[in-house]
């Protein structure tokens, strides 16, 4: 095990939403390179409240990569210099001793900071509550092979299911667009057999609600660079057919596709 | 800086939400984000078809005056007589005028839905992974190839600026020489390279962009799509910086 030494931090402080907010440095002179991200930010924190000053504030919770709740934007880049991980996933070890390492929000006009480093995502939920619910009965557990799925179906609906909301792909387009997490909640549903009851209004709910609080997708593919699932922009395609498909297609025909 | 926390609506948990009355469906298309992208896209494939087609007819300049003034006489015949001379290209001029006006009129109302979608910047410098020059100029470069739109139209259709700073006179008609006459000047040829320039990194990122807009990306040609782009940007580029080129090296002249 060996240490990084003399980082600089430059984080962002700001005590509430009203307020302007500054980047605030911070030396760290010793931590293992195998401490994670947020484990030197706790360590951080320590030596701040020991010094009688506040705590800097950051969203966290699983610590494993599949709650989406941690978030930040590491040296420009969302959840930092490793790709497909969330920022609680990574560690110290892609840092150098030395380093001097810009830690900022997720800045997006939909996603308000509410102290330091934690912002309110709840434009995701209302995204999501848009899209309703799959109105086929579940009952007691079906027989899981009542509704025949093709594996390749299955794959493709469990790549965009694999989406965890941490709202990086926000964060890390230019634009401010939701394209990349509403495409991946409309398709992994859309795709499956149990989904195509409200396949229409689904996407056409959901890509109205994103229009409410995001910008629009000019497709620089920042989005999949930033996704700790590296979910692929390909549902953003498929989310578009769908959403102009919403417009034209007589809903009698749902089973025609 | 100062921003609000959102104040959270009821949830409804369903997809039923009071909808104001729906307008006719191209409009409501074209309110919401995705639509103008679709809008932005097939304008955008019109306004390439005619790039194509005009650098293609173009090339004519390089069989001489007579095949060039000929090719520009059978624009205005085309379709005689199922309509009387001119009426296909004006169709065609006012198809164009529509779609850029949509494209601009999208471009537009999208540029101020992103501003609004970040109204405070990032503080760090960001480090940017896939998206490029083409794709983060777009504005730039679309606004470019618009303003050299009307130095183009006032130089060789309506022969405003066609005489100035060299001895001749325009000559409605007399394609092949107005032509000969822009590009003798240095400047203009100049300012028409860098506008085709301009012209290539929009088409760099719009060709490859406008797929994802459609909706069009079957695994079958999905990875084609970038040479595509590279091909189309590829081709009007050369094909029209071609004919400055041409004129300064005495390949095109009287
Ligand atoms: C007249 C001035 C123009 C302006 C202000 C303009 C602006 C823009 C902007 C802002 C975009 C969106 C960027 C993106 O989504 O990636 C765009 C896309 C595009 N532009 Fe233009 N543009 C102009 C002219 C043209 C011309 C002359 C052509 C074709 C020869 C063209 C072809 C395209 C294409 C194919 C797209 C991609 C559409 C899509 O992503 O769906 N544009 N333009
Ligand atoms: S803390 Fe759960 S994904 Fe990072």
């Amino acid at each position: 095990m060996s240490h990084l030494e003399n980082l600089v931090l430059k984080i962002w402080r700001q005590n509430g939403p009203g307020d302007a907010g500054r980047f605030q440095s911070y030396r760290i002179d010793r931590i293992s390179d195998e401490a994670s991200f947020l484990e030197m930010l706790d360590v951080l924190n320590e030596k701040l409240i020991g010094e009688g000053l506040e705590a800097i504030t950051f969203d966290h919770d699983c610590r494993e990569g599949i709650c989406g709740t941690c978030s930040l934007m590491i040296d420009g880049r969302a959840h930092g210099p490793q790709k497909g991980t969330a920022t609680c996933q990574l560690h110290m070890r892609m840092f150098k001793s030395g380093d001097t390492i810009v830690v900022e929000p997720w800045r997006a006009t939909a996603f308000p900071i509410i102290k330091d480093l934690m912002v309110d995502r709840s434009a995701f939920d209302r995204i999501i509550e848009s899209g309703g619910f799959i109105t086929a009965s579940t009952g007691g557990a079906p027989e899981a092979n009542l509704t025949p799925v093709p594996k390749p179906v299955a794959d493709a609906a469990m790549d965009a299911a694999e989406c965890i909301g941490c709202g990086a792909c926000v964060a890390a387009c230019p634009n401010g667009a939701a394209n990349l997490f509403a495409a991946a909640k409309v398709s992994h549903l859309n795709l499956l057999p149990q989904g195509q009851a409200e396949r229409w209004s689904r996407v056409q709910a959901m890509v109205e609600s994103m229009d409410d609080y995001f910008g629009s997708c000019t497709n620089h593919g920042e989005c999949e660079a930033a996704c700790p699932k590296e979910i692929s922009i390909d549902f953003i395609a498929l989310m578009h057919s769908d959403y102009l498909k919403a417009k034209i297609k007589d809903r009698k025909l749902i089973s025609q596709q | 800086m100062a921003q609000a926390v959102q104040s959270r609506p009821p949830v409804t948990g369903s997809a039923v939400t009071p909808r104001k009355r729906r307008k006719f469906f191209l409009l409501d298309l074209y309110s919401t984000a995705v639509g103008k992208k679709y809008a932005m896209a097939i304008s955008g494939i019109m306004l390439i078809g005619f790039v194509l087609a005009h650098m293609i007819g173009n090339l004519k300049m390089f069989l001489g005056a007579e095949d060039f003034n000929h090719y520009g006489e059978f624009l205005r015949e085309l379709l005689v007589p199922i309509l009387p001379r001119t009426v296909a290209l004006w169709l065609m001029r006012f198809g164009l005028i529509a779609a850029v006006g949509v494209h601009i009129h999208a471009a537009y109302g999208l540029t101020i839905l992103n501003h609004q979608a970040r109204s405070v910047k990032y503080q760090g410098p960001r480090d940017y992974q896939v998206a490029n020059f083409a794709s983060r100029t777009m504005r730039w470069s679309g606004i470019i190839v618009f303003l050299f739109l009307f130095w183009h139209l006032a130089d060789l259709t309506w022969g405003w600026w066609n005489a100035v700073g060299n001895d001749g006179t325009f000559v409605r008609g007399d394609v092949y020489g107005n032509v000969v006459r822009s590009f003798e000047r240095v400047p203009v040829s100049v300012l028409y390279i860098v506008a085709n320039i301009a012209l290539g990194f929009h088409l760099f990122h719009g060709v490859w962009s406008l797929f994802q807009s459609m909706g069009w990306n079957n695994p079958r040609f999905k990875a084609w799509r970038r040479y595509i782009a590279v091909g189309i940007a590829t081709m009007i580029v050369v094909g029209n910086v071609s004919f400055p080129l041409a004129v300064l090296a005495g390949i095109v002249g009287e």
